[in-house]
């Protein structure tokens, strides 16, 4: 059976339908590589996944359990954990304080704040700093370190790498690949293609709320995902010139 | 002098007691309170009743009556606060306030004008005092008020950065959205919080009923005072609460210093002057505050 799957959900943010129908699945222990332009879903499709929003209709099944009216706060503890887009840390808080709060849900496992300062040192000597005063890089450090705290099943990534400088994203992934050859399943949403092709098993690319394109990375050429991702894949029957 | 300043002191003890709630409640929940004062006139009625019809002493009838508290609090938040916070942030003001019309005259339905206090039921401690080097006496009870602050707030402080409960408050205060999605239970952290801040508002009430005397309607006096306490100290602060307590108190023994009927008008006073100074330095600045035109050189 499926780790996580999802069925013809439908996200609304009021009149706009942000996600219209989508449906996959995902493999433990597999890495699922969402694209798509600005606006496509992703991120409401994630946010979904996590709780964050209600669907308007279809189903989020983990280990083929409902979570649809499941709340948030409960879904971690179920292991979902969601890195959020613009990392959304506690401001106020320090380093130290945000990945304890990580553990609120008290799911088992060895996740601890040594281990997510072994993971990503530039963390170490930030350990009692507000979150507010770190640098890009620190902060998006601390919000992936967050989530592990809570020991997911499935780590949801959202955009990542967004205004890091390229070095920093180097150093995000180098520490993903450790996560990835763990076995830990995740599902991320990328901009830069060639990354996302190249550290995943499979991609999903969305274009205006739908699946355009679901393949194998390895399968899937950079064209195919291009055309999928403009929409240039439609065959239209209309397509007569006027 | 000396003398004055110490007993300043005590008396902000009791001023940074009333405003704990309050200054709690606006720090993690995002509230205004404008109930606080009936609220904990309440807890003072209630803990008159049990005295005079059970002849339970305050200090054994809190424990009765804090629990009674917290459960008002977690009902409050979660039947009136979090479903009047979705109206937006007006809403809550609004109905805190008109909580405390309900309350306050439910309590005068029940208990009528009459002026009570509970000092007649704990004894001598209402008026025994202590002798201090130097001469100076103060009042047991004061001093108790003080202590009873001081470990209030220094154990909330600890409470909110130490423990895992006061983290998830903190962050639900923070950002209720992202605090579900780390797992932690916005509506539980809510609940508790308001439970605590009423716990709070319940030993305000016995100080202010041990002190002086309460009536029905003496909740707004107290709202105001705590209002002043935690805005001077900052609202949201702990440890500024305190402050703010004591600068209240001292403000209004210098007043009474300067004329007899100077007590309230010297709190007052200085309340009105850490306002303006935290508006004008927070870029408002007062000209633009109080609307006037920039004088152009001529």
């Amino acid at each position: 059976m499926s780790l996580l799957s999802v069925e013809d959900l439908v996200v609304r943010h009021g009149l706009l339908q942000a996600v219209r129908g989508v449906s996959f699945t995902i493999e433990r222990g597999e890495t699922l590589a969402l694209v798509g332009a600005n606006g496509a879903g992703k991120t409401t499709l994630l946010r979904a996944i996590a709780g964050a929003h209600q669907p308007a209709a279809g189903r989020v099944l983990l280990d083929g359990a409902d979570l649809t009216s499941v709340p948030s706060h409960k879904r971690v503890g179920m292991g979902i954990a969601l890195v959020p887009e613009g990392r959304k840390l506690f401001v106020q808080m320090t380093v130290e304080e945000n990945l304890l709060l990580g553990k609120t849900a008290g799911r088992p496992g060895d996740w601890n704040v040594d281990k997510v300062l072994e993971m990503f040192p530039n963390l170490k000597p930030r350990r009692h700093a507000k979150t507010g005063h770190l640098s890009g890089g620190e902060q998006q450090a601390t919000a992936i370190g967050r989530a592990l705290m809570s020991n997911p099943e499935v780590l949801l990534l959202d955009e990542v790498s967004l205004g890091l400088s390229p070095l920093i994203v180097d150093r995000v992934y180098a520490a993903l690949q450790g996560l990835i050859a763990s076995g830990t399943t995740i599902i991320l949403v990328e901009q830069d293609l060639n990354r996302a092709l190249a550290v995943s098993d499979r991609v999903i690319c969305m274009l205006e709320g739908r699946v355009a394109l679901e393949g194998p990375s390895k399968a899937v050429s950079r064209e195919d995902v291009t055309k999928a991702y403009f929409g240039l894949h439609r065959k239209s029957p209309g397509s007569v010139p006027a | 002098m000396s003398n004055q300043i110490i007993q300043g002191i005590l008396l902000g003890g009791y001023y940074a007691l009333i405003a704990c709630g309050l200054s709690f409640m606006f720090s993690v929940m995002r509230i205004i309170n404008l109930a606080h004062g009936s609220l904990a006139v309440f807890a003072a009625f209630a803990l008159w009743w049990l005295a005079s019809r059970f002849h339970i002493s305050p200090f054994v009838g809190l424990l009765i009556v804090l629990p009674l508290m917290a459960a008002i609090g977690w009902a409050l938040q979660r039947f009136l606060l979090e479903r009047s916070a979705r109206g937006g942030a007006l809403l809550p003001i609004l109905t805190t306030f008109g909580l405390a019309i309900v309350i306050d005259n439910l309590l005068f339905e029940q208990f009528g004008a009459d002026t009570r206090s509970l000092a007649p039921y704990i004894g001598s401690l209402s008026y025994d005092s202590w002798e201090w080097p130097g001469s100076i006496y103060v009042g047991k009870l004061a001093v108790i008020m003080f202590a009873a602050a001081v470990i209030l707030l220094g154990g909330l402080q600890l409470f909110l950065t130490r423990t895992r409960l006061g983290r998830s408050i903190r962050a639900t205060s923070e950002d209720p959205d992202t605090a579900g999605l780390v797992g932690v239970d916005a509506h539980r952290a809510n609940a508790i919080a308001a439970s605590i801040a009423m716990v709070t508002v319940g030993l305000a009430g016995a100080f202010l009923g041990m002190r002086a005397t309460f009536d029905p309607y003496a909740g707004a006096p107290q709202l105001l005072f705590a209002f002043e306490a935690a805005v001077i100290g900052g609202a949201g602060s702990l440890w500024g609460t305190l402050i703010g307590g004591i600068v209240l108190a001292l403000a209004q023994t210098l007043g009474a210093q300067v004329h007899p009927q100077g007590f309230l008008i010297g709190g007052h006073v200085a309340f009105l002057i850490v306002l303006f100074i935290r508006l004008s330095t927070s870029g408002l600045g007062l000209r633009g505050l109080l609307r006037l035109p920039t004088r152009k050189p001529t």
